[in-house]
């Protein structure tokens, strides 16, 4: 084959730079949080001598692989609070970045199956109006009305005995999202290094000056880590410990469909979550491998259950083809909220714990830890999400409360 | 789905089992005297391993008795399985209990997080 015929290669949307000597702030891991958290601090704090350090390539961890469900209705203050204040800024980011990146808002619903569920979901409807958050209980006939296609009838194991519903919910296309951000760092003068491994960190006592790449060391006045499943494995080289366990998560794709399903299903109970992707692709997943894991794969019975439940739900499924399963790694922390803190290194900070549901807090995980490097203490919407809580025992427990961890 | 040799009742799918995460983790000895950092030391940090790790795990429906494994948390290769009470097989890893110990927190002094107004 010759090139001849081949068009241009179009313009790269960021630059591959050569890590410099030092920078003002190094970021560690160039997922949606990373670059989230370069573009705020530029824009924001005006810290533009800053680099963010990915070990592979751009946004192909997490960022890459999971399901994109964006929603703000979790139960506790702290939680509506943060996930809402990301909401909003996902519905001006298109903007903001000038990159429409397909964000979506056709709602979540949130599926109850038993009294339990129904009494649960009511309550967070409830505490979500409250918060401001746009919440609404459905019954199983406004259910379907909402999503035809959905089975409510009621000789299932698991029947649909109503719904949370949020509309201004959705997905977005993670891939662009990402891209989006980098552009934009890029264009504010952040230098993004891909193929670049952090394998140690300079101290000058209990103070880090330097990080140790596979490309050089690099001095820096402070370290931000942004790197999700390894936030633990970087952590140790720096010293420290942190209250997260690294977990394989998967998802499926089908072939591509015509347009079926109009919404966002997430049911927590028969554990399966199911939106259609603008493309027609059934996108699905399900709750993490109950091992610990950092092979960025999982066991076959999970998928074969999380379709199992798919199947019932959606009769019309049952004719569809799993066209690729993958996994990727996330760090979860016992009471299923983030960790977005000073670290006990000086000049070192961490954003991580997003376990299974941080894609749609990327935004508000860029503001609040770019707010916590810049000025040394956290943001009001991150103070309640700082390492301290593990000890003073103020957890924010969202186990369950908002229904599945996505 | 991964094979694991129950030390009762040999191979079964993992799907008979279920997790109960790091292994050797000893109940506190003075648990009245624990300050509020070694409490949440004993709650909430875990070994989370890159590599060979010792893990306890149940044989739910099977013996429904627990014992320890060592897997690569990497590949998943299963290296060893050894009963409640026993050490890790020679060579294979330090038992996670004493790493942690060998690795503490940085000094109270130098963690920000302990002079904070609390939440
Ligand atoms: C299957 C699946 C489905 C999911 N579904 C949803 C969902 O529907 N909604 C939702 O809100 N969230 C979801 N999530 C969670 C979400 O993807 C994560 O919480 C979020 O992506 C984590 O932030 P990140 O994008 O920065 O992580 P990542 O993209 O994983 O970024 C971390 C980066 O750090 C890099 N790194 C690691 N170690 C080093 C090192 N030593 N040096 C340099 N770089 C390093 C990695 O290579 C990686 O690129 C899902 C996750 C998975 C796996
Ligand atoms: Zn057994």
């Amino acid at each position: 084959m010759t090139t001849e015929h081949l068009p241009e290669h179009p313009d790269f949307l960021w630059r591959n730079p050569d890590p410099k000597k030092s920078y003002d702030a190094v970021i560690v891991g160039g997922g949606g949080h990373g670059l989230a958290t370069a573009y705020f601090l530029a824009k924001n704090h005006g810290m533009t001598n800053i680099a963010i350090l990915e070990k592979g390539w751009l946004a192909g961890g997490n960022m890459a692989r999971n399901t994109t469900i964006i929603r703000s209705n979790y139960l506790w203050d702290e939680s509506a609070a943060i996930y809402e204040h990301s909401l909003k800024l996902w519905e001006i980011l298109p903007e903001e970045l000038e990159y429409d990146f397909l964000f979506s808002q056709r709602g979540v619903m949130n599926l109850a199956h038993t009294l339990g569920d129904v009494r649960e979901s009511v309550r967070r409807v409830g505490a979500n109006q409250l918060n401001g958050v746009d919440a609404e209980w459905l019954d199983p006939k406004q259910v379907k009305e909402l999503c035809p296609i959905l089975n409510i009838n009621d000789n299932i194991r698991y029947p649909v005995m109503g719904a949370t519903y949020q509309p201004r919910a959705g997905i977005a296309k993670h891939d662009h999202v990402a891209w989006a951000f980098a552009r934009k760092c890029d264009e504010l003068g952040v230098d993004i290094i891909q193929n670049c491994e952090v394998t140690g960190f300079i101290k000058d006592g209990n103070k880090v000056t330097g990080v140790q790449t596979s490309r050089g060391t690099i001095n820096t006045e402070k370290v931000g880590l942004c790197a999700a499943g390894h936030s633990s494995v970087l952590a140790e080289m720096a010293g420290f410990r942190l209250p997260i366990q690294s977990h394989p998560l998967q998802a499926l794709v089908s072939e591509l469909h015509e347009p079926v399903h109009p919404t966002v299903v997430m049911s927590n109970h028969v554990h399966v979550y199911v939106s259609q992707a603008h493309k027609g692709e059934l996108v699905m997943g399900a709750g993490v491998d109950s091992y610990n894991g950092y092979g960025q794969r999982g066991s076959f019975h999970v998928i074969e259950e999380q379709m199992a439940a798919a199947v019932e739900l959606f009769p019309i499924f049952a004719r569809a083809h799993v066209l690729r399963t993958w996994g990727g790694i996330v760090d979860t922390t016992m009471d299923a909220s983030p960790i977005v803190s000073l670290s006990p290194v000086e000049n070192m900070f961490v954003n991580c714990g997003w376990g299974t549901g941080g894609f749609k807090g990327t935004p508000a995980a860029g503001l609040t830890f770019a707010h916590t490097i810049a000025t040394g203490s956290p943001h009001e919407l991150n103070k309640p999400f700082g390492l301290e809580r593990f000890e003073t025992g103020a957890l924010i427990d969202e186990h369950g409360a908002a229904a599945v961890a996505h | 789905m991964l094979l694991f040799s129950c030390p009762n009742c040999g191979p079964r799918n993992e799907t008979e089992f279920h997790y109960g995460g790091q292994a050797h983790v000893a109940y506190p000895d003075q648990p009245g005297e624990l300050s509020d950092r070694e409490w949440a030391e004993y709650l909430f940090y875990r070994q989370n391993t890159k590599g060979l790790f010792a893990e306890r795990w149940v044989h739910s429906t099977g013996c429904r008795k627990w014992f320890n494994m060592i897997r690569d948390t990497v590949s998943y290769d299963i290296q060893a399985v050894y009963r409640m009470g026993e050490q890790p097989p020679e060579g294979l890893t330090a038992p996670p209990a004493a790493q942690a110990k060998s690795q503490p927190l940085a000094p109270a002094e130098a963690n920000p997080t302990n002079t904070s107004e609390g939440v």
